[in-house]
């Protein structure tokens, strides 16, 4: 699971272009959003992209991401659940 | 007819690898290979500190640079100035990619970050964000910079009261090939604004 993480924080970075952020400084319980790294609703429909793409995993209901986008560890464990590849 | 007298406070050109204010080269970048990178060194430049820059397409990083640089050394930005911008290639750089992720129907995976940028006037929304601008904006598609209409049309908008300044320009792009050109318009200023001063200031600082 601690590999899946640290794969998704760098996924995250290149995917949303947080050219500012390391993978180090995200925390695996950071909110994503608000306070957390501060992504916005565009970056959500690119997460959505990256599970269909990267794990196979279609999200039925967009709104499921609010959930599943909680934090990196969050993340990890909904995919590692769901993954199709 | 507009008889009232609007002058050109300052202008920024990015051009060549090269950023200029009020004619004056401030940076020059020949090492960069590819224009991200050659805009990425402007930001540093400039100092800004800005993460939503790197999410945006070339286009508007450009757009986005020129105004940094040109609104500098503004004091008091006015919530009501209008934005007057202008291209060749409307979005076209940015379209391609989009149409590059969607042509495969069984890699059909189209990116909403690149998708949001498949319209040049995204520049627009990107500049008034950043400088709490709330005025009123327009984008042209034309073959060349038209001087002529940027002026008329600044001056309208200054003179009916819709606008207290104007940052009109070019910024076009297409294929890494750049060409961009903004001014500020205001109602105090020493070099007054006409079709043909606009133009002189545009084709300025061509080739280095």
């Amino acid at each position: 699971m601690a590999e899946l993480r640290e794969e998704l924080k760098e996924k995250l970075i290149e995917q949303l272009s947080l050219e500012d952020v390391e993978a180090s400084e995200i925390g695996d319980d950071d909110p994503l959003f608000g306070d957390g790294l501060g992504l916005d609703s565009i970056d959500a429909l690119e997460l959505i992209v990256l599970l269909e793409k990267d794990y196979g995993i279609k999200l039925k209901d967009p709104k499921e991401g609010k959930a599943i986008f909680e934090s990196i560890s969050v993340m990890a464990d909904y995919i590692s659940k769901h993954r199709t590849k | 007819m507009i008889k009232e007298k609007y002058y050109i406070s300052d202008f920024c050109i990015i051009r060549d690898n090269r950023v200029f204010k009020n004619g004056e080269q401030i940076y020059v970048d020949t090492e960069s290979e590819n224009l991200k990178d050659f805009a990425k060194g402007i930001y540093k430049f400039m100092e800004l500190k800005y993460p939503k820059f790197h999410k945006m397409d070339e286009l508007c990083k450009l757009g986005f640079l020129a105004s940094e640089v040109l609104l500098k050394d503004v004091e008091n930005l006015r919530e009501d100035t209008a934005l007057v911008l202008s291209n060749k290639a409307s979005s076209l750089d940015t379209d391609r990619k989009h149409q590059i992720s969607i042509q495969d129907k069984n890699n059909f995976y189209p990116s909403p970050a690149v998708f949001v940028y498949t319209l040049p006037n995204i520049i627009l929304g990107e500049i008034s964000i950043k400088n709490k601008m709330k005025s009123e904006n327009a984008f042209f598609v034309t073959e060349t910079f038209d001087a002529g209409f940027i002026t008329k049309y600044s001056k309208v908008l200054m003179h009916t009261g819709k606008a207290s300044n104007v940052i009109c320009g070019w910024v076009d792009l297409d294929n890494d090939k750049y060409d961009v050109f903004l001014a500020f318009l205001s109602k105090k200023g020493k070099k007054e604004l006409t079709k043909e001063e606009l133009n002189k200031l545009y084709r300025s600082n061509s080739y280095g």
